[in-house]
């Protein structure tokens, strides 16, 4: 089968590989229809997330058709039914599945001893995502195989287009965990820093949730429209002060509400603190660069709280953390507990409350997907969301 | 302009069917032509002085050794060589102005400066197209193309939209402090 294959860094290629095989009996193969390149798959591009392996497959949103039933997933899958594929792979059975922690499961890590090197504690594994996380194959491809098939799915209705539905396996749910993990009230105004993706998708959750006010930042035009036609109050940090402008919007009190729909290479050019981080990279001194986490601390409004959806990879300096302490901020993190939302955004998907196609911005054949790799990383051609077909 | 069509504008930054552009590629070279040069100038300062029509400013190729093989590392190591390239840039115009002020405009040295400007002219306009193609690939106010202020997302307009999820109650893990919630849904 054809897939998008890690070369090195910023080297991915489309390459033949051989088809994926049942290897366990709760494992499935799904025939892939539709798959999409995400934000945090160009930290993998960029290689700022260790333990990458040449040939490697990439990708972890993905949706298509059960092809094959290991036996004892056969109860809960049967060929032909229509599946998007959560990108945390899940037991289903373990203390932090039970409890809804999908995305801390303890047992889908295949190479969990080197995850509890790096964490402490194992997390789940993720699909096309390194092999801290399992070193599972990804669903950029043709086929993909779906360890603990039973649990790792959500079935999806047809009649309804793979572009509305697709994005259940990773940016909807995580940008609704985002708002969700925020906790938010009628008066709130919910700052997001980061508009790709998980920051659009953070953004309309926000606003069905009942944020008061919708703050949305960012530095590329068009993903700055794309907020806009949601709703909410754009600033421009090339043009504006973003702590300037917040205060201002909520008379000098500061949001309520934070998320950091960025992550690790937050771009902040100009900024000491940027040039501080970019050196300190260089210098092998620092692997990410939180300019998005330390502007939140000082601007958050006393007792408000923090939300990170954006991924960071290991070690990050210079957090102040006096402030974080002295306003006595909330801070909520994690990988998406993607199954513990499915059911509730699939319903309001199909009550029409949201269209999550509308961030799609690139449908391409798979076989284009290394130069739209390049496209997406470069913010090129107004690129938001690349959709591949397979 | 609302939706767009990408296939009709799509650039090509990318090699086919690879993630990699000529640029990226172009930057590579430069990186190892940066390293090998500079190791150059470090092993063999006296050499290299020489033959750039530079004699007895070794202790200055050596300096400049140094700044070629780090900047040659940095472009390597980086995962955007857009401003180590036009570090190089810089770098060119510091060997140019070297080799101008430095080497004999008359005699016998003469033949090896004119060589040596020429081919750092050569390099330099290598340089400058490498750095300006690699600017120009990154996305930003200037190559905007796409105007998404009609996608809301949200099937019943955005004023519908807003609180259509406030049947949602938060689960009690995530829930914040009750003595810092501003606001009682049952109030």
């Amino acid at each position: 089968m054809r897939a998008l294959v890690w070369h090195g860094t910023q080297d991915v290629r489309c390459d033949s590989v051989p088809d994926p095989e049942i290897e366990h009996e709760r494992d499935a193969i799904i025939k892939v229809t539709s798959c999409a390149i995400c934000g945090s798959d160009l930290h993998l591009f960029d290689h700022f997330i260790p333990t990458m392996k040449s040939g490697d497959i990439l990708g972890h949103e993905t949706m298509g058709e059960v092809v094959e039933v290991g036996s004892a997933a056969k109860s809960k899958l049967k060929v032909g039914d229509r599946v998007v594929i959560p990108f945390t792979i899940i037991c289903g059975a373990c203390d932090q599945c039970k409890r809804g922690n999908f995305s801390v499961c303890e047992r889908s890590n295949r190479n969990k001893h080197l995850a509890a090197k790096a964490f402490g504690h194992t997390t789940a594994g993720l699909f096309g995502y390194s092999h801290l996380t399992g070193g599972y194959a990804g669903g950029q491809a043709e086929y993909l195989r779906v360890p603990f098939a039973d649990a790792t799915h959500i079935k999806v209705p047809q009649g309804i287009s793979d572009e509305k539905l697709l994005f259940l396996s990773d940016i909807f749910p995580t940008g609704w965990q985002a708002a969700v993990q925020c906790d938010i009230e009628p008066t709130d105004t919910v700052a997001v820093w980061g508009c790709g993706p998980v920051g659009q998708m953070a953004i309309r959750s926000a606003i069905l949730l009942g944020a008061k006010q919708v703050v949305a930042i960012d530095r590329v035009p068009e993903r700055l429209s794309m907020a806009e036609a949601a709703g909410a109050t754009t600033i421009n940090f090339e043009t504006d002060s973003v702590i300037e402008r917040l205060n201002a919007m909520t008379a000098g009190k500061g949001p309520e509400k934070c998320i950091d729909a960025v992550g690790l290479e937050a771009h902040a050019a100009g900024t000491v603190d940027a040039m501080y981080d970019r050196a300190k990279q260089a210098m092998m001194l620092e692997t990410d660069r939180p300019h998005v986490l330390r502007e939140m601390i000082y601007v958050c409004r006393p007792a408000g709280t923090l939300s990170v959806p954006g991924v960071y990879g290991g070690l990050i300096d210079k957090i102040p953390f006096g402030a974080l302490m002295n306003k006595g901020l909330t801070i909520r993190t994690g990988q998406t507990h993607v199954n513990r939302w499915s059911d509730d955004l699939l319903r309001r998907i199909e009550e029409g409350q949201i269209d999550p196609s509308f961030v799609i911005t690139h449908t391409e054949p798979l076989e284009r997907g290394p130069e739209m790799y390049k496209t997406f990383r470069d913010k090129q051609d107004g690129c938001i969301k690349v959709v591949l077909k397979p | 302009m609302g939706q767009h069509n990408p296939r009709n504008v799509l650039p090509r930054t990318a090699l086919r069917g690879r993630s990699q552009s000529v640029a990226d590629r172009v930057a590579q070279g430069l990186g190892l032509f940066s390293i090998g040069l500079g190791l150059a100038e470090l092993l063999a300062p006296r050499a290299v002085s020489r033959a750039a029509g530079l004699d007895g400013h070794e202790g200055v190729v050596r300096a400049y050794g140094a700044r070629e093989v780090a900047t040659g590392l940095a472009i390597l190591s980086s995962h955007d060589a857009t401003p180590w390239i036009w570090g190089r840039v810089a770098g060119d115009a510091a060997d140019i102005a070297t080799v101008l002020f430095g080497a004999p405009e008359h005699g016998p040295g003469r033949a090896r400066r004119d060589a040596t400007l020429a081919v750092l002219a050569g390099v330099t306009a290598l340089d400058l197209l490498c750095a300006t193609a690699l600017t120009a690939e990154k996305g930003g106010r200037r190559t905007a193309r796409a105007d998404y202020r009609e996608r809301s997302g949200f099937p019943g307009g955005t004023r519908a939209a807003r609180g259509a999820a406030q049947d949602f109650e938060t689960p009690r893990d995530i829930r914040g402090p009750e003595a810092l919630r501003p606001w009682r849904r049952e109030a």
